[in-house]
């Protein structure tokens, strides 16, 4: 039952994703090209996820509990380090030379363009080297 | 040079269904509406029940093309203006920046800025910097 609702969650997150034009990479592209051809639209998509997300939040927050699981699963970090800021640093020059970012280019998937699947192979072979390098410089077991 | 079209009632109407697919995530199962983080779970899950609600998310967000399509009778617009080895490229670079920075637009950029996370707003601010001076770069230094 709550995996039914989990896939309705992700069928409007995609929706979303796709009429907000997050996954249209000469759109994002356009958003920070303030020099250029600059397009303002994706400033109203955070603006409206944030305010709505942040309204949510607050709402369901009041909660004891989620409907289906024990407790919230929040990240509890706080502090700011190099492997954060280093991390979204690169990101971000990804997401400019490709202009796709994860959850844009996830819900694009459903186009079944091929320049997306070429995307998100290359991303995933970038999350998974990144991984090996975390493991070999931390011998411990990785956390999930 | 791509010119796109400001398309600001879209793309608010967009961004809600994000928070509103993210605020429903909470609710439901108490978990972040991060693309990173549900992607790269799915290939290291914790368990049976937790690659579950993961795979759940991602085939609905891949359905989110053809809701479009069933409401507009058309795909949504992708226009990828970096050519296919520039593609590849940031998406390898994407994948590494999102595994050290624990995140993305929608973990850091819309969940975490919503909690007031400190960790995301570095982060989004991070990356919102890096993207915008890696488009000058692409667009005016380089491409000219």
């Amino acid at each position: 039952m709550h995996l039914i609702l989990v896939y309705l969650v992700g069928v409007i997150f995609g929706t979303g994703i796709v009429v907000s034009g997050m996954a249209n990479p000469a759109k994002v592209i356009n958003f920070f090209d303030v020099a250029g051809s600059w397009d303002p639209s994706l400033a109203f998509v955070m603006g409206g996820a944030l305010v709505t997300t942040a309204i949510g939040y607050r709402l369901v927050f009041g909660r004891a509990r989620p409907l289906f699981e024990g407790k919230f699963n929040v990240p509890t970090a706080r502090n700011l380090d190099a492997r954060l800021l280093g991390g979204s640093a690169v990101f971000g020059i990804g997401w400019g030379i490709a202009g796709f970012c994860p959850g844009g280019a996830l819900p694009a998937l459903g186009t079944g363009r091929w320049e997306v699947f070429a995307f998100t192979a290359a991303m995933l072979v970038g999350i998974f080297g990144a991984r090996a390098l975390q493991n070999l410089s931390r011998p411990k077991p990785a956390a999930a | 040079m791509i010119e796109t079209a400001f398309t600001p009632w879209q793309s608010l109407g967009g961004g809600v269904l994000i928070g509103l697919a993210a605020t429903l995530l909470m609710l439901v199962i108490g978990r972040v509406m991060g693309a990173t983080g549900i992607l790269a779970g799915i290939f290291a899950p914790a368990s049976l029940h937790d690659a579950s609600w993961r795979i759940a998310v991602l085939l609905g967000m891949v359905t989110g093309p053809a809701v479009y399509w069933l409401a507009t009778g058309g795909m949504p617009e992708i226009t990828v203006p970096a050519s296919t080895p520039m593609l590849l490229l940031g998406g390898v670079i994407v994948g590494v920046g999102v595994t050290y920075g624990s995140g993305c637009t929608s973990g850091h950029g819309v969940c975490g800025m919503a909690r007031l996370s400190p960790r995301s707003i570095a982060a989004t601010l991070t990356f919102m910097a890096t993207t915008a001076a890696t488009v000058y770069v692409v667009r005016h230094v380089i491409g000219g």
